[in-house]
């Protein structure tokens, strides 16, 4: 038999159809349940089509069924991770159709809550990314972190994912007294975590070739997409909605936007530790500005239960609570866009009422459903293994990007 | 914020912008149908507009209305900062000639929006390359953000066990009931009752 070097590449005769690959929709690389299907040349990725919709729940259906303050505990579950953002910028969409703004307090309560989740969803996405490339310590350390986050809202909610924890007009409840202490004794710790797994990882020659220059987007193209969030910035654009158009008191606190160059996947992975650090600085000076007493809720009896101890005293405020719980707070007729910065990107609510108790619609604009939709484009041409770092920095969640 | 925008479409497309309001900050043009995409293009084309980015698009429907369904398109500058919202109505009481052009080969984002509006509200774009449902399965029949789709209908695609087939008895939560779960502040709308059970 002739040595396999003297043959002519031409003769050989090797399967030359395109395979099929069917990666998911529970793959354990994929954070969410979602399906790619793959036409591939030996191991180069010539087309996929990504398929999402397995985490349906009808979210936007739902809605039109109850009250809008029955709205809360379905917002929290469009991203698990970071609920209180989630949480917020629903509130915040409602205040701007009812023409309310709550007090200065409570603004501070929120940024500083809604930072602490963002924190937790870039630690999720960060460590998650890693331990799918293999690096499990960095993971078990950014969890760690996380934890402490999830402490310190457990300790204000009660809950440590799910918190429901917006109101139309406020909070459920104002910060607890030990709230700035336990963020001020977290915040360096967090910090320290990051930084230790950070050099873990940043320093490791296989981990970055698997991320630096795979996969990368242009600015333009990210943007047509309608890519928001760290994954738009990552490819250059400074769009955040923070610095862009703001809302609650970010216009007050001061905070840099980081951005990449490349828009590669080790760009949208450093722009997220980036973030965490940024996080921290509005944290900080939230807490410093908060004040320690005084309202956290609107004084607007047409969105607010009254206080329970009127409630079980009073006939006046024993009819307001009935009505508001059984029909729910009015919100005048009309439509408005509200957008946050969520923690993938930007997190818009289009709500359209009726003039009655129950939302006529509620669209949600999840920052993941356009991500996601980019991600074909991201692959063509990529190999096989290239998929899993890809995939991981997008950050997909499933309750978002498929409602 | 943009009323700049809306002079501007009002200017250059003069009756085919049905109507225009600012209401609550958000600038809104209400568009003819037949002009969707050339809107969209002059708007993504021109300088001075620069509309970028696709943020979002939502079909939102009136069933008594006619035409029925509202598809709501969002836009926003990146460079110029400013945003707008077109809204184009279409389709009658059975969402027969609810087609509207598709705006995929001006923002490659619109893609998967445009499905998933299609899959959704049942509103169908003309010259999307892959206009497939998104969200839901493609056995799936009817779309579920039309109000009259009824909301406790359910379409397993693997058929419910009986106790027959279980041996023994189910003790299964029946899904939520016409009305139930709904407050009292409805009014002036259709109510579930009013929506044909099949």
């Amino acid at each position: 038999m002739e040595p396999l070097d003297e043959v002519e590449e031409g003769e050989l005769e090797l399967p030359a159809e395109p395979m099929h690959l069917n990666m998911g929709p529970s793959h354990p690389a994929t954070h969410g349940t979602v399906r790619i299907v793959l036409e591939l040349s030996g191991e180069t990725i010539l087309k996929s089509d990504v398929q999402v919709g397995y985490l349906h729940r009808g979210f936007e259906k739902m809605c039109e069924r109850g009250t809008w303050a029955q709205v809360f505990p379905y917002v929290d579950r469009l991203n698990y991770v970071s609920p209180m953002l989630n949480n917020v910028g629903y509130a915040l969409a409602v205040e701007k159709m009812c023409g309310l703004v709550v007090p200065d307090r409570c603004q501070w309560y929120r940024m500083a809550l809604g930072e602490l989740a963002r924190i937790s969803d870039h630690l999720t996405c960060d460590g998650a990314m890693a331990m799918e490339l293999g690096a499990f310590t960095p993971f078990l350390w950014f969890i760690k972190a996380r934890e402490m986050v999830w402490d310190i809202l457990e300790e204000e909610t009660g809950a440590r994912m799910t918190h429901s924890f917006g109101r139309i007009g406020g909070m459920a409840s104002p910060p607890t007294p030990d709230f700035k202490a336990q963020c001020r004794a977290a915040l360096p710790t967090i910090v320290e975590l990051v930084e230790e797994g950070e050099k873990m990882l940043l320093k490791n020659r296989i981990f970055l070739d698997r991320l630096e220059n795979v996969a990368p987007i242009s600015g333009k193209d990210a943007t047509h997409l309608g890519w928001t969030g760290p994954c738009l910035r990552a490819a250059g654009v400074a769009y955040d909605i923070r610095k862009s158009h703001p809302y609650l008191k970010y216009d007050e606190v001061d905070f840099d936007v980081p951005v990449g160059t490349n828009g590669d996947t080790l760009d949208r992975f450093l722009v997220r530790l980036a973030e965490i650090r940024q996080s921290r600085r509005i944290i900080e000076q939230s807490l410093d500005r908060m004040a320690d007493d005084g309202p956290v809720n609107c004084d607007d009896p047409r969105v607010l239960l009254p206080n329970k101890l009127d409630v079980y005293t009073t006939i006046e405020a024993t009819i307001q609570h009935f009505k508001l719980i059984m029909e729910g707070a009015k919100v005048p007729k009309g439509e408005c866009y509200s957008y946050t910065e969520g923690g993938n990107g930007e997190l818009g609510y289009y709500i359209v009422s009726d003039g009655s108790g129950t939302p006529y619609r509620i669209r949600i604009r999840p920052p993941c459903f356009q991500i996601v939709g980019g991600l074909s484009k991201l692959l063509e041409g990529r190999m096989l293994s290239d998929i899993v770092p890809t995939f991981g920095s997008l950050n997909m969640i499933g309750g978002e990007c498929d409602h | 914020m943009s009323q700049l925008v809306l002079d501007a479409l009002k200017a250059r497309f003069g009756t085919a912008i049905l109507e225009t309001h600012s209401d609550y900050g958000d600038d809104t043009a209400i568009i003819e149908p037949t002009r969707w995409k050339a809107v969209c293009q002059f708007l993504h084309d021109e300088p001075s507009m620069d509309f970028d980015m696709p943020v979002d698009l939502a079909g939102v429907d009136y069933p008594g209305r006619l035409p029925r369904m509202e598809v709501v398109m969002h836009l926003y500058s990146v460079s110029r900062g400013h945003r707008i919202r077109l809204k184009a109505r279409v389709g009658d009481e059975d969402m027969e000639d609810a087609v509207l052009d598709s705006v995929t080969s001006i923002w490659s984002g619109m893609n998967w929006l445009e499905r998933e509006v299609f899959d959704m509200s049942g509103v169908r774009f003309r010259g999307h390359p892959d206009l497939r449902r998104i969200l839901m399965y493609p056995e799936f029949v009817g779309h579920p953000l039309q109000r009259t789709y009824p909301a406790q209908r359910t379409q397993p695609l693997v058929a419910y066990r009986t106790e027959q087939e279980a041996g023994m008895p189910i003790e299964k939560l029946r899904p939520f009931g016409v009305d139930e779960g709904m407050p009292f502040g409805r009014n002036g709308l259709p109510r579930a009752t009013d929506v044909k059970e099949d």
